[in-house]
């Protein structure tokens, strides 16, 4: 029998971590961004119809695996999975389970690591007296490992070390006394500082602090729905994403963090609860800070301009500067509150990755917990180094590419066949509803039978197909020419190869040589991660044949 | 703002906090489970799936 003796203290406990698993720095930073790139108030209708064919069922599906194989003593996805069916291919596919937690910890730590040390600096003033730009090139200063402001050497790695050593210290105190302990007090300080800066953002006044524009303004750009936006397939693949980035769905923690509910416990509801505190975090919260600020201090066309590069570069090179235009103390306060909050969400995703992990050591070589949270530090140590030295060359954005995204989809498409066809809807709602404490609709079963493995293989087709500048229509009229974006394109390094062309031809050889040097990495952290994977498999084959000389299987 | 971006957004606003809301009043008031007794805590059919039986 396993060693691994953990579970959750309380049910309030074990919805906040699993909401706290579930809300991450995306909630603040991705959601808006997709939001007004995507039909603005628009978007809103795929999201939440997602949400309900996509979202929710994952979001069962994976708390009733969890549950299921927590019966039999597996807390991670390999063997969670092997006992769903006999065929032992299953437990290989678990790997994912396991894999995409350590890759993304990797990248995400070193983020997270960045909201710690900004917190420090909103609260130490570095940002006082800075123009806009001016807090820009801290950005880019800190990303490039540059001289500090306040003279500590390698900031960037001092900070990811501080984060990661946190990290495997929570998670060395074990699921009640570390990971839900850090959910009861992440989450509530999160919606408080959230409530906060989303208050602020709805009661922006022009010309008052330096406002361009009334918060209206920046609320309109957000809400004012483009429904000819509803027909286009990529809208309905940006919801569809967003939704799995948003839930943690097809990462394996949700099915770790399930396996410690006792059998005969509700997991519907717990899964309702859970699913809909993100929600409320994202669209409620979420939309209410970053959009409407931005606009309120920079104008329309600004903001529509720095959403080109995504919301991580509103959040860290905007917000600081927008927050000080507010005074030397309020701003400071702001700027620790908006740090805090996303410290506190990464951080309650941070430990959900680091628990799978664990939690197949514990169970399959009896390792103690601290042990393993140490070794799940170290593993990420060394393969987040990479992000942190390497971020210029594409490494920490490979990372999230091949981990953060399409791992996800393709786990999830697995694990949805899984549970509706081969382990078989008729147990598998047996699964879902025994011990519920909500009425679970029947209409239920059949999304998730058809409609949501149906969704998830259009996710991954239209992934890895993606036309050009998303014109689908164009593609099906016979014209399918590969997007940039698209899996296919994305391994044949056609956007980097584009970019060594266009540098070759115009001579400018130093940017040949960052591109060299890009592509080189590139290609070299593929192989890490794909080493990473079979590393792991191999691990679980050798718990497997542990298991049949111990006479377990 | 305009009546089309009010509409969403109140309308989106209310439904996602009053549903997060309400499955968490759910959660807080229900009453939790007995723990499982020796025989009603064993009573499950716990099989791994490639087990014949």
């Amino acid at each position: 029998m396993s060693a691994n003796k953990e579970s959750w203290g309380s049910r309030v406990g074990l919805i906040l971590a699993m909401a706290g698993n579930a809300v991450g720095l995306g909630n603040f930073l991705r959601f808006p961004v997709q939001a007004v790139q995507n039909g603005g108030g628009a978007f809103i209708i795929p999201y939440l119809v997602c949400f309900l064919v996509m979202g929710i069922p994952l979001l069962w599906i994976e708390w009733s695996m969890g549950r299921f194989g927590g019966k039999f003593g597996h807390h991670s996805t390999p063997f969670i999975l092997d006992t769903m069916h006999k065929g032992r291919f299953w437990k290989y596919i678990g790997v994912f389970g396991i894999w995409t937690n350590i890759a993304v910890a990797a990248y995400y730590c070193y983020l997270e690591s960045w909201t710690l040390s900004y917190m420090m600096h909103s609260a130490f003033g570095s940002f006082n007296g800075m123009d806009q730009n001016g807090v820009a090139e801290f950005f880019n200063h800190y990303v490039n490992l540059d001289a500090s402001t306040m003279g500590i050497p390698y900031e960037p790695i001092v900070f990811f070390l501080i984060c990661l050593l946190l990290n495997t210290w929570i998670l060395s105190k074990g699921l009640a006394g570390g990971v839900e302990r850090v959910a009861k007090i992440g989450m509530p300080l999160l919606i408080l500082f959230g409530v906060f800066l989303a208050y602020k953002g709805f009661t922006i006044s022009a010309g008052v602090d330096g406002a361009i524009n009334d918060s209206s303004v920046g609320l309109n750009f957000l809400w004012t729905p483009d429904y000819t936006k509803l027909w286009s397939p990529s809208v309905w693949l940006a919801a569809a994403g967003q939704i799995f980035f948003t839930l943690s769905v097809g990462m394996g923690t949700v099915h770790c963090y399930a396996s410690y509910v006792r059998g005969k416990d509700d997991i519907a509801l717990n899964a309702m609860s859970a699913g809909w505190m993100n929600e409320f975090v994202e669209v409620v919260l979420g939309g209410a800070i970053l959009i409407p600020i931005s606009i309120g201090y920079l104008g329309i066309d600004r903001v529509t301009e720095l959403v080109q590069f995504g919301g991580l570069g509103l959040g860290f090179k905007t917000l600081p500067y927008l927050f000080l235009q507010w005074g030397p103390i309020l701003g400071a306060v702001a700027g620790m509150m908006w740090f805090g909050l996303l410290f506190f969400a990464g951080i309650t995703s941070s430990l959900a990755m680091g628990t799978p992990w664990m939690g197949f050591l514990q169970d399959e070589f009896n390792w103690k917990r601290k042990s393993a949270a140490w070794s799940f530090g170290l593993i990420v140590l060394v393969l987040g180094l990479p992000t942190v030295i390497f971020f210029n060359y594409g490494v920490f954005d490979e990372y999230d590419y091949w981990a953060g995204t399409v791992s996800l989809v393709v786990f999830a498409l697995f694990e949805s066949i899984l549970f509706a066809w081969v382990f078989g809807m008729k147990k598998g709602w047996r699964e879902i509803t025994s011990g519920a404490d909500i009425k679970v609709p029947g209409i239920y079963k059949f999304i998730i039978k058809f409609v949501t493995p149906l969704l998830l293989l259009w996710v991954f087709i239209g992934s890895l197909v993606t036309p050009k500048g998303g014109d689908w229509g164009a593609a099906l009229s016979g014209n399918w020419v590969l997007d940039d974006s698209s899996i296919i394109s994305k391994i044949r390094n056609v956007s980097l190869k584009k970019d060594l062309a266009n540098a070759i031809a115009a001579m400018d050889t130093e940017k040949i040589k960052h591109l060299e040097d890009t592509l080189f990495f590139v290609n070299a952290s593929r192989l890490l991660l794909v080493g990473v994977f079979v590393s792991i498999a191999l691990l679980v084959y050798i718990a497997y044949k542990k298991r049949v000389r111990e006479g377990k299987i | 703002m305009n009546t089309s971006a009010l509409v969403v957004m109140l309308t989106t606003l209310s439904l996602v906090t009053g549903l997060m809301l309400y499955f968490f009043y759910r959660v807080l008031n229900t009453p939790p489970k007995p723990e499982p007794d020796s025989f009603l805590g064993n009573d499950d059919d716990l099989t791994r799936q490639n087990v014949a039986h």
